[in-house]
Formats: structure tokens, C-alpha cells, sequence
């Protein structure tokens, strides 16, 4: 009943405390209840927040919803990404035509062709990992051993960078997205991994090869149309944008099928790819990692659901609830690798859906059909009541995972 | 079924290309969709029609021929 429902909640609201997958239970009470309402934040702004999911894909669609995070009303996640916003701005903050622009200039390196071009050595990286884990101590730490060297080195052989850079990237990649950034450090992480990027377009322009860098470097900064600068932004925007979010559906979807065993021996033991690209879809859709959601504001009046959004005012699309909306996905809190899950927002929706999917796509195929056919006796070290999660990180996820074989 | 695609709304997801490749490619230079073929025989339409439906640019329209 809606008249149960507190005036205005704050978001982000509190996760499930039974099962570490699950979201927080008032956003489900509001996906039946009051499917778009408003919401209060950290600043004491009050925007919108979507539920449904097919309310999120029209929003998200929506050319009259923006991602300006100069506007007024923009719904910032917290005071450290406000003042990031003000001073870099990436793709993900353009609206068309300006987004469109920039994000064509990038496209052809994500093709599916493209990707599957890189597979063969993904799964080199990730079959060299597992030889190092298992030629390691047991126990060990699956985030530390695996699951952030994964997207390390795939970002590396992206980039056209060697492999050396690995550790700068980690280190960059965490210091941006903690739980609480340090607004100093994460200026400095982020003008150290620049100033690498800065002298990487310079190698590439003198000795190009086959990555998004020697293209970018030949097309884009030898013919003067993109400075060393901006190059080096579009580094580290797919640096942040696809290193911790491909560690977390790692190191998290590892340990939910451990949670699930009749689900990991399903993805294990089949022997099915497709069955692995359907678990890798419905991980995507049960796990949805990008806590802080996606985030938009009005351009002009526009109604969702049935209630009227002014133009000016912030909303935000929850993804994470909209891909447990039952009118999409039947039984949406069981975990079920077989569903058909492929219409998941988990990516989100319209222009700015992940650019990355391709990759991601490919990375966890390759992670899943391999980690747990390789080690098939991995299990939780310890119990998963002890295990901790990033509650309040930009990504959720789990913080260390502690696997024995 | 009659397939349309609209290049300018299109942002090279490839999400079509994954759900019917019979049917959809993509340009090598900028990822933007192609198509190999406008009226797919009744094989291919569940494909065609899952790939309209996650199409994140609502660029892929069907109608009836
Ligand atoms: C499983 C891993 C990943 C997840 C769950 C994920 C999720 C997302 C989501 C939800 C958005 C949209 C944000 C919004 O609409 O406001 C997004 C955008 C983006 N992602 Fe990913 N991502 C992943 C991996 C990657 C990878 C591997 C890369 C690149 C190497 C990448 C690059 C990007 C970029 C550049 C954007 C901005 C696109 C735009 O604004 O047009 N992502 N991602
Ligand atoms: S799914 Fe839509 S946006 Fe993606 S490549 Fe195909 S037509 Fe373009």
C-alpha cells in the first residue's frame, strides 16, 4: 500500500541483508508500489528514481533525458564525482551530437568481429593466470590472483600496451573507484596513468601496431583532429569504465555460483558455450554491479509511467531492480543460468549502453567456461557469511575472495 | 517481415549481430550496422525479433509484408 511507504527515502538504500546478491528490499517494495518516485540524495537533492524495467529502457532511450552534469539538477553520486564531472568530461557525460561524434571514433574497435579476433588471446591470459594460481599458495585470494589481473591484461593487449603497465593500471583503476575516494589521491592516480598514456601515444605514433591506440595515435592525433590529451582521456575512461566492472563480475559471479552449486555444476560441466554465454547473461542481470545506476536529467518535460517529469529535473534509472521486475524476467530472484536473459539493462540502455559490452561479454565467456572447468574442486576458503562486500563502491562487489582447490 | 535500420540512430553495439548474424553485420570502419538481407525467411525471424527487441538504439524496425 502506498500510504506504507516512508514520504521519501534516501538512496542509496541499505542492500538485502540475508543474501549478499540481492538488492535492497525497499526498492522492490517501490518497483510494485511506486514504480517511478522521488528520492532523496546525499546532497539533499530530490530526483526522480525508475524502477520497471521497461520504464528504464523508454527512459533510457528517451533523446529528452541528458547526461549534462552541469545542469543544476544532475543527481551526483557523491561530492568526489561532482567535482571529477566539472573538470573531465568523456563521452559519458556528451549528449548527441556530440556523443555521437566521439563515440563513432571508438566503435569500430568493439565490433563483434574485433572481439572475437581478441578471444583466442583472452583466453591465453586467462589459461597463463590460472597455470600462476595453481603454481601459487592455497588458499588464495581469487580477487588479487585473478580477478583484477583478467581485465589488467586485457585492457594492456587493448591499448597496445605492455604488459608491464599492469600494475599502474590496477593501482589507478582502485584508487578511483574506492568506496570513499580520496578527492587528492584520486587527482593524482589519475594524472600519473595520463602522463603514461601521454608518452604511449608518442610510442604508438612512432611504432604503430594493431590496437585502439596506434589507430587513435595515426587517424586521430597525426592528422591533428585529437590532441595527446584527449587520446589519453579515452585511455583512461575504458581503463575506469572496464577494469573493476569486469573484476567484480569475476570475482562476484564466481562467488554466487559457488553459492549455487547446481547452477556452477550446470555452467561446469555442460560442456554447452552456449549455455556459458546464457550464464554469463543472467550473472550480468542477477549481480547488476553498477550501483550508482544511471543517471540522467530532464531536458524538457517528459512523462514515464504515468507521472510528469519537469524538464531540469534529475532521475535516476535503477537498473539494478529493473532486471528483478518480474514482468521481465519470470521468478526474477532465483539465479538460473538457462533463462533467457539476453534483454537485460545491465549494460543499460540507448546511446550510452556500455561500449564495452563486446568485450565484457567476451572476457566472462572466456572466465567462465574456463576458471571452473580448470580447477573444478574450487571452493570458498572460508564461509560465505564471512566473506565482506563494497557496499558503497561505485561497482559492487565482493572485496576478497578467498578460494582453496 | 520487412526489416529497416536507421545507421544515424545506430551505436554499434553489435547486440544484432550476436542475436541473428544471418541477418545483420557490422561496418568494419565505425560499427554501425549493415544489413545482409531485408526479408529473412520465417527461420530467422525469432532472431530477427530478439534482435529489434535488445537493440539499446531502437534503431531495427519490423513490419508486417
Ligand atoms: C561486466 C563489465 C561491465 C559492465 C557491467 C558495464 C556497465 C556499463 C554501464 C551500465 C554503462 C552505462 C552507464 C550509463 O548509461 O550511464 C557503461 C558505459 C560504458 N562502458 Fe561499460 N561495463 C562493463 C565493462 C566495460 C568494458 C570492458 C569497457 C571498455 C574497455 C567499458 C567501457 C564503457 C564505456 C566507454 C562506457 C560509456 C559509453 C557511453 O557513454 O556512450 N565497459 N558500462
Ligand atoms: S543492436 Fe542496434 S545499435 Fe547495436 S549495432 Fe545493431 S542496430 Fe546498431
Amino acid at each position: 500500500m502506498a500510504d506504507a511507504l516512508p514520504e521519501m527515502p534516501t538512496f542509496p538504500m541499505a542492500r538485502a541483508t540475508g543474501c549478499p546478491f540481492d538488492p535492497s528490499p525497499e526498492l522492490g517494495r517501490r518497483l510494485e508500489e511506486a514504480p517511478v518516485s522521488r528520492v532523496r540524495l546525499w546532497d539533499g537533492s530530490t530526483p526522480w528514481m525508475v524502477t520497471r524495467h521497461a520504464d528504464v529502457r523508454a527512459l533510457l532511450a528517451d533523446p529528452r533525458v541528458s547526461v549534462d552534469v552541469t545542469q543544476p539538477g544532475f543527481p551526483h553520486t557523491n561530492a568526489v564525482s561532482k567535482a571529477r564531472d566539472a573538470h573531465m568530461k568523456t563521452l559519458m557525460q556528451m549528449d548527441a551530437p556530440e556523443h555521437t561524434a566521439q563515440r563513432r571514433l571508438l566503435t569500430s574497435d568493439f565490433t563483434i568481429k574485433r572481439m572475437e579476433a581478441l578471444r583466442p588471446r583472452i583466453q591465453r591470459i586467462v589459461d597463463d593466470l590460472i597455470d600462476e594460481m595453481l603454481a601459487g599458495p592455497n588458499p588464495v585470494d581469487l580477487v588479487e590472483a585473478f580477478a583484477l589481473p583478467v581485465p589488467s591484461l586485457v585492457i594492456c593487449e587493448l591499448l597496445g600496451s605492455p604488459y608491464t603497465a599492469r600494475d599502474l593500471f590496477h593501482r589507478v583503476s582502485r584508487t578511483l573507484v574506492m568506496d570513499e575516494p580520496d578527492p587528492e589521491q584520486a587527482m593524482a592516480a589519475s594524472q600519473e596513468l595520463n602522463a603514461y598514456l601521454e608518452e604511449l601515444v608518442d610510442k604508438k605514433n612512432a611504432e604503430p601496431s594493431d590496437d585502439v591506440f596506434s589507430r587513435l595515435a595515426v587517424e586521430q592525433y597525426r592528422t591533428g583532429a585529437m590532441t595527446r590529451r584527449e587520446i589519453a582521456t579515452v585511455g583512461q575512461l575504458l581503463l575506469v569504465a572496464g577494469h573493476d566492472t569486469t573484476a567484480n563480475m569475476i570475482a562476484l559471479g564466481t562467488t554466487a555460483l559457488l553459492a549455487h552449486p547446481d547452477q556452477l555444476s550446470a555452467v561446469r560441466d555442460g560442456g554447452d558455450p552456449a549455455l556459458v554465454t546464457n550464464a554469463a547473461e543472467e550473472l550480468l542481470r542477477y549481480l547488476s554491479i553498477t550501483h550508482t545506476e544511471a543517471r540522467r536529467v530532464a531536458r524538457e518535460d517528459l512523462e514515464i509511467g504515468g507521472r510528469l517529469i519537469r524538464k531540469g529535473d534529475g532521475i535516476i534509472a535503477v537498473k539494478s531492480i529493473a532486471n528483478r521486475d518480474p514482468s521481465a524476467f519470470p521468478d526474477p530472484e532465483t539465479l538460473d543460468v538457462r533463462r533467457e536473459a539476453r534483454h537485460h539493462v545491465a549494460f543499460g540502455f540507448g546511446a550510452h549502453q556500455c561500449l564495452g559490452q563486446p568485450l565484457a561479454r567476451v572476457e566472462l565467456q572466456v572466465v567462465y567456461s574456463t576458471l571452473y572447468r580448470r580447477i573444478p574442486t574450487l571452493a570458498l576458503a572460508v564461509p560465505l557469511e564471512q566473506l565482506t562486500f563494497k557496499e558503497n563502491a561505485v561497482f559492487y562487489g565482493v572485496r576478497e575472495l578467498p578460494v582453496t582447490w | 517481415m520487412k526489416i529497416t535500420i536507421d545507421q544515424h540512430a545506430c551505436i554499434g553495439s553489435g547486440q544484432c549481430v550476436l542475436a541473428s548474424p544471418e541477418v545483420f553485420d557490422q561496418r568494419d570502419a565505425d560499427g554501425i550496422v549493415v544489413l545482409l538481407q531485408d526479408s529473412p525467411e520465417p527461420g530467422l525471424q525469432e532472431d530477427v525479433w530478439e534482435a529489434s527487441r535488445i537493440c539499446p538504439a531502437l534503431a531495427i524496425t519490423l513490419t508486417p509484408s
